[in-house]
C-alpha cells in the first residue's frame, strides 16, 4: 500500500518553531515529509540554522525533505549555503 | 592604506596556516559559518532594509567617536587622540554622506541610451585586515560600507589594536542587527595570529579580501590566490612652486604632517620647493611652529628615526610627536615644536630621509627650476610611493598638469593637505575612504579610493540594442524612355563623359552629349571596357585636373562607372590612398578607415548605365584591379555613390541575349540576397521585391524579344531597384562563390551567379550548421522570405518548405529559359580540374566580405559542398527535397 507522505506548511512568522516540530516528526514520517514553504519570503539566520539542522537528522534517518513553493530569493539563499543538495524541490 | 611598511611591527604572514590548534581552527570555522549564514541571508535584503541599518550605524559611531579614538591612542600608543576622533567622524559621517542616496541592491545604475543596467551582487564573506594606525576609523568605514552592500565581515585587527578595533566591530554590529542586520554579519578575531590570518586568507568560504595594512599583509592577501583589495604604502612627494599661494601651502603641509602625527600614509614626506621662494618658505614654516634642522642635525635625524639596515623608518617614531622624537634622539628643540624639517640633497639610500615617514618629519629639497624639481619628485615617488599619492601647490596650470603626468600616483592633491585631501570629501570631490588603492605599480588591484563599489560586484544588464539602420540612395534617379534628356537642368562649365570605345561607336555618347546643358565644355573620356585598373585611373584624374571639370558624366556598365567613381573620389581628394580606403570592415559605422571630406576639386557625378543588372549607377561601391600588387580591391562608401542616377531603357535596347540573361540574373541575384540578407529592412524588402518580382516577369521577355520597350524599361529599372537594396542590405554567400569561381574560370559574373543561385536559396533555407550573429533580426527568417517570395510571384504551395521549393524551381526554369549552362561541367570544365581548384576557391570565397550578410554563416565544408553541387548542377529543388529541415520557428 502506497503511504501518502507527510505534509506541513511552514509559517515565516514562526519559522524555527515550525522547522524543530518539523524535525520531531521525522521519526513518524514514513520515509517523506513535504515542507511547504509557499508562504515564506525570507529566510533568517535561526531558520538556516534549522533547516541545517532537520536536513542532518533527515539524513540519518534516511527520511527524504521535500521543499514545496520555494521561491527563488530563498532558494538562492539555500544555494549559498550549500543547502539544496540536501533537499527535494517541488513546485 | 592608512598604515604602512614600516609600521611599528612589519608583519610577515607566512602563506601556510601552521601552528593552529584544533580549538582555534573550530573557533575560526565558527566565524567563517555564521558570516557566510549572513551573507547568504542578506541577500534578501532590500534596498530600504539596507539604508535603514546604514543611518544608525553612523549615528552610533560619531556618538562613540571620542571613546573610540581615546581607546585607539590608549592601545597603540600613536597618533593624537583628537585627531583621530575626527577622523572616526570623517568615516562615518563623510561616508554615508557619500553612500547614502546611492543604490547598492538591485539595478544600481542605468544607462537608458546604451541600453544598459548595471545590478549589484553582493560579494558575501570578506576577510578584512586593519591597520594599527587608523584602526577604529578604518573599521567604523569597513563596516559601514559592508552593511551598504550586503557583505559580511570577518574583522582581524592589527595585533597591538584589536581591542580598539573589537570594540568598534561590536558598537557596529549591535547597532546593525538592532535595525535588522542579518545575526553573524561582523565577527571580529580575538588576539588574531598570522597563523589565523593565513587560514581565514584561503578559507574557501572567503569570497575577497580586504587588506588595508603593512605590505606583508597585503602580498599575503594578493598571493592568497583570493581576489583581494590590498592597498599600499606611499611616500608622497610635494612640489611647492613658486607662483603658490605660500601662506596657504606652508598651514596646509603643517595641517597635513602633523594629522594624527603624520601616520595617514598620504602625508607629505619631501617637499621640493623652487629656489626663488625656498628660504621665505623655510621662514613661514619657522613661524608656524617648525623646527628646521641644520645639516648636522638632519644627519642626526636620518640615522636615528630610519633604519640604517633596512633605510625604512624606525617603528619608535611613528606615530610619535615632533618633540617626543627630538627628545629621544637628542635633538633640541621648542617645546611648541609641531614638526622637525630636515632640508636634503638628493633622494635614495645616501638621503635616508627622503622614504616615507609616518611620523612628523619632513625633507625639504631646494630645486634650481621646474625641471630639477619634477625630477626629484619623480624619484620620491619611485621611492616607495609609486601609485600612491603626492601633492602639487602651483597657480600655474602648466605646472600642474605636467606634475600630474609625471607622476604615478592614484590621488594627485593640488593646493590642499595631502593626507586629508586624499581622504576624500573634505577638500576636493575624491571620493571618501579609509583604503588608498595604488594601482599596479603598488601592487593594487585599483587607484582608486576603495568604497562601495569596490565591495560589489557589478552585473551588467545588457539589453538588446538593435543599431539604427539606413536607407541611403543617391538623389535623383531619373528614369524611363529618354530620361537622359534631365542631364540639360544641371548647369556644367566643364563635362567629362567617361565611357568605353563600344558605346562611343553606336552613338550613345552623341545622345549623351545632345543633352548635356548649353554652353558647356564637354570632354569624351574612353576608357577600355573592363574593370578598371589603377593606371586608367589615374590617366581620367589627370583628364578632370586639366580640364578642370565640374561634372563627370559615366556612361557605360559597372566598369565604366566604378571607373568613374574612383576617379572622382581621387580628384576631389588627391591625397585618398585607395589601398588604405579598402581596408576591410564589419560595420559600416564603426570601420576603422574613413573617406575623406576634405576636398580639393568637386565635381557633380552623373551615372548613366548602359546595362541591366549592376546597378552601379546607384551603388556605393565600386572595384579596382591593381595590377602591379595582382590584386583587385572593391572600395565601399556612400560617398561612392554617384549624385545623379539615369536610368534610361534606350541605352539597353541593343544589348545582346547573352548580357540580357547575365545582366539580368545578376539583378537576380542581387535582390534574392537582399531580400534574405541580415542587413534587409522593411526598405529594403520593399525594392528587394518588387525587383525580384520585376525579373520573373519582364526578364525572359526581354531576352526574347529584346526589342520589346516595356521589358526593357522595367527590367532597367529593376537592376537599379535590385542596387537599391543591396546598396544598404548588401549581398550574400552567392556572390562571395561567384566572384571566386568567376575569377578563377574567367566565367562572367552574371552567368557564375546563375550557376549558384537555386543551391544557395536551398542552402540557405535549410536549418543552418552555424547561425550568424546579428542584432537586426528576429529568429532564423530566411526560409520565411523565401516563402514570402513565392507568395508574391504566385508560385504556389501550402507550406514554407512547399513554398521554397516553388521558388527554386521557378528560379531553375526561368534560368533553362534563358539558356544558362545549369552546372559548372557543362562548361566543359573536367571534374578533376575543378576538384584541384576546389580548396582554393573554397578559400577565397570564405575571405570575400559578400558573405557577411548572409544569413547562415557559411563553414569551409559547406562552400566546398556548394561548388560540388554547382559542379553537378540541374534539378536541385528535386535532388535535395529541399527544405527538409525546416524546424526554425
Amino acid at each position: 500500500m502506497a503511504m501518502a507522505a507527510m505534509l506541513m506548511t511552514i509559517d515565516e512568522k514562526r519559522m524555527a518553531v515550525a522547522l524543530r516540530e518539523a524535525r520531531e516528526k521525522l521519526d513518524v514520517a514514513e520515509g517523506e515529509v513535504v515542507l511547504d514553504f509557499s508562504s515564506v519570503r525570507r529566510l533568517d539566520a535561526s531558520a538556516l540554522r534549522a533547516l541545517e539542522e532537520l536536513a542532518q537528522i533527515a539524513q540519518e534517518k534516511g527520511v527524504k525533505v521535500v521543499l514545496r513553493g520555494v521561491n527563488v530569493d530563498v532558494y538562492k539563499v539555500l544555494k549559498l549555503v550549500k543547502l539544496t543538495a540536501q533537499f527535494f524541490f517541488v513546485g | 592604506m592608512i598604515a604602512s611598511k614600516a609600521t611599528p611591527e612589519r608583519i610577515q604572514i607566512p602563506l601556510i596556516a601552521e601552528s593552529l590548534s584544533a580549538e582555534r581552527t573550530a573557533y575560526l570555522e565558527d566565524l567563517v559559518t555564521q558570516a557566510r549564514t549572513a551573507a547568504a541571508v542578506f541577500t534578501q535584503f532590500t534596498q530600504e532594509d539596507v539604508d535603514h541599518i546604514v543611518k544608525p550605524m553612523v549615528l552610533a559611531g560619531l556618538e562613540h567617536a571620542q571613546h573610540l579614538a581615546r581607546l585607539a591612542v590608549e592601545e597603540t600608543r600613536l597618533g593624537v587622540m583628537e585627531d583621530k576622533v575626527i577622523k572616526n567622524m570623517v568615516a562615518c559621517e563623510f561616508v554615508y554622506d557619500y553612500v547614502k542616496d546611492k543604490r547598492t541592491v538591485g539595478i544600481i545604475r542605468e544607462f537608458p541610451e546604451r541600453n544598459l543596467a548595471e545590478l549589484a551582487e553582493p560579494i558575501g564573506v570578506l576577510f578584512s585586515l586593519t591597520p594599527i594606525t587608523n584602526p577604529t576609523s578604518t573599521v567604523l568605514f569597513k563596516c559601514i560600507v559592508a552593511i551598504k552592500t550586503r557583505n559580511a565581515v570577518i574583522f582581524s585587527p592589527h595585533p597591538k589594536a584589536w581591542r580598539c578595533c573589537a570594540e568598534a566591530v561590536k558598537i557596529m554590529y549591535e547597532t546593525a542587527v538592532k535595525h535588522g542586520a542579518p545575526e553573524g554579519v561582523f565577527t571580529c578575531l580575538e588576539s588574531p595570529t598570522l597563523p589565523d590570518n593565513a587560514y581565514l586568507m584561503r578559507h574557501k568560504d572567503v569570497a575577497m579580501i580586504d587588506a588595508t595594512g603593512g605590505p606583508g599583509a597585503v602580498k599575503a592577501a594578493y598571493s592568497s590566490g583570493k581576489p583581494a583589495l590590498g592597498v599600499g604604502p606611499g611616500n608622497t612627494p610635494v612640489y611647492l612652486e613658486k607662483t603658490a599661494d605660500l601662506n596657504t601651502a606652508v598651514v596646509d603641509i603643517i595641517i597635513s604632517k602633523t594629522f594624527d602625527n603624520g601616520t595617514i600614509c598620504a602625508s607629505e614626506q619631501t617637499v621640493v620647493i623652487d629656489d626663488e621662494i625656498y628660504d621665505q618658505v623655510m621662514k613661514k614654516f619657522g613661524n608656524l611652529g617648525a623646527h628646521i634642522c641644520n645639516e648636522k642635525e638632519t644627519e642626526l635625524l636620518g640615522r636615528t628615526v630610519i633604519d640604517p639596515q633596512t633605510g625604512f623608518m624606525q617603528p619608535m617614531a611613528v606615530g610619535q610627536k615632533a618633540t617626543d622624537i627630538a627628545r629621544f634622539i637628542g635633538l633640541a628643540v621648542k617645546p611648541t615644536t609641531k614638526l622637525l624639517i630636515a632640508p636634503i640633497h638628493g633622494v635614495g639610500p645616501e638621503h635616508p630621509l627622503s622614504v616615507e615617514k609616518l611620523f612628523p618629519v619632513l625633507a625639504v629639497y631646494r630645486a634650481k627650476s621646474v625641471a630639477e624639481a619634477l625630477k626629484v619628485c619623480v624619484d620620491v615617488n619611485h621611492a616607495g610611493g609609486l601609485g600612491h599619492t603626492a601633492v602639487v601647490f602651483s597657480r600655474n596650470d602648466e605646472v600642474i598638469r605636467k606634475f600630474g603626468e609625471m607622476i604615478n600616483a592614484g590621488r594627485i592633491i593640488v593646493n590642499s593637505p595631502g593626507s586629508i585631501g586624499a581622504l576624500g570629501a573634505v577638500y576636493n570631490d575624491l571620493v571618501p575612504t579609509f583604503a588608498f588603492g595604488c594601482g599596479t605599480a603598488g601592487g593594487n588591484s585599483t587607484t582608486d579610493n576603495v568604497n562601495i563599489y569596490h565591495y560589489l560586484n557589478l552585473k551588467r544588464l545588457a539589453r538588446r540594442t538593435q543599431n539604427h539602420m539606413w536607407f541611403r540612395i543617391p538623389n535623383p534617379i531619373y528614369f524611363n524612355m529618354n530620361a537622359v534628356q534631365n542631364l540639360r537642368q544641371f548647369p556644367s562649365l566643364s563635362t567629362i563623359i567617361v565611357t568605353n570605345p563600344a558605346l562611343e561607336t553606336i552613338g550613345h555618347v552623341d545622345i549623351v552629349r545632345r543633352n548635356i546643358a548649353p554652353h558647356t565644355h564637354v570632354h569624351v573620356l574612353v576608357i577600355p571596357d573592363a574593370e578598371p585598373e589603377v593606371k586608367v585611373v589615374t590617366q581620367g584624374v589627370e583628364t578632370l585636373n586639366f580640364y578642370r571639370a565640374d561634372q563627370i558624366i559615366a556612361l557605360g556598365g559597372g566598369s565604366v562607372i566604378d571607373a568613374a567613381k574612383i576617379m572622382k573620389l581621387k580628384y576631389e581628394s588627391p591625397q585618398a590612398d585607395l589601398e588604405e580606403l579598402a581596408a576591410p570592415f564589419l560595420d559600416l559605422r564603426k570601420r576603422v578607415v574613413q573617406y575623406p571630406t576634405q576636398k580639393t576639386n568637386r565635381a557633380r557625378l552623373i551615372a548613366i548605365s548602359t546595362t541591366s543588372g549592376t546597378g552601379s549607377e546607384v551603388t556605393p561601391f565600386a572595384v579596382l584591379t591593381n595590377k602591379e600588387r595582382g590584386r583587385k580591391v572593391t572600395l565601399a562608401d556612400y560617398s561612392l555613390s554617384p549624385d545623379v542616377a539615369i536610368v534610361d531603357p534606350q541605352f539597353v535596347m541593343s544589348m545582346p541575349k547573352g548580357l540580357t540573361a547575365d545582366t539580368g540574373i545578376d539583378c537576380l541575384t542581387h535582390a534574392l540576397e537582399a531580400g534574405v540578407s541580415n542587413y534587409a529592412s522593411p526598405y529594403t524588402d520593399s525594392n528587394a521585391m518588387q525587383a525580384i518580382r520585376l525579373v520573373f516577369k519582364y526578364l525572359p521577355i526581354a531576352y526574347e524579344h529584346p526589342r520589346d520597350e516595356e521589358a526593357r524599361s522595367m527590367m532597367h529599372n529593376a537592376a537599379c531597384i535590385a542596387a537599391m537594396a543591396f546598396s544598404n542590405a548588401s549581398v550574400g554567400v552567392n556572390h562571395a562563390l561567384a566572384h571566386a569561381f568567376g575569377a578563377r574560370f574567367g566565367v562572367a559574373h552574371g552567368r557564375a551567379n546563375a550557376l549558384m543561385l537555386p543551391h544557395v536559396i536551398a542552402y540557405n533555407a535549410a536549418v543552418p550548421a552555424k547561425f550568424m550573429p546579428s542584432p537586426y533580426t528576429q529568429g532564423y527568417v530566411a526560409h520565411k522570405k523565401y516563402a514570402m517570395i513565392a507568395d508574391l510571384l504566385g508560385l504556389g504551395g501550402h507550406t514554407v518548405e512547399e513554398k521554397v521549393k516553388s521558388l527554386i524551381e521557378a528560379t531553375e526554369q526561368l534560368l533553362d529559359q534563358l539558356g544558362f549552362p545549369r552546372s559548372i561541367a557543362e562548361l566543359g570544365i573536367s571534374k578533376q580540374e575543378f576538384e584541384q581548384a576546389v580548396p582554393e576557391l573554397a578559400k577565397i570565397a570564405f575571405d570575400d566580405p559578400s558573405w557577411r550578410s548572409n544569413p547562415r554563416m557559411p563553414l569551409m565544408s559547406e562552400l566546398v559542398e556548394l561548388f560540388w553541387k554547382a559542379y553537378e548542377g540541374r534539378g536541385v529543388g528535386k535532388l535535395v527535397g529541399v527544405p527538409e529541415q525546416q524546424t526554425v520557428s
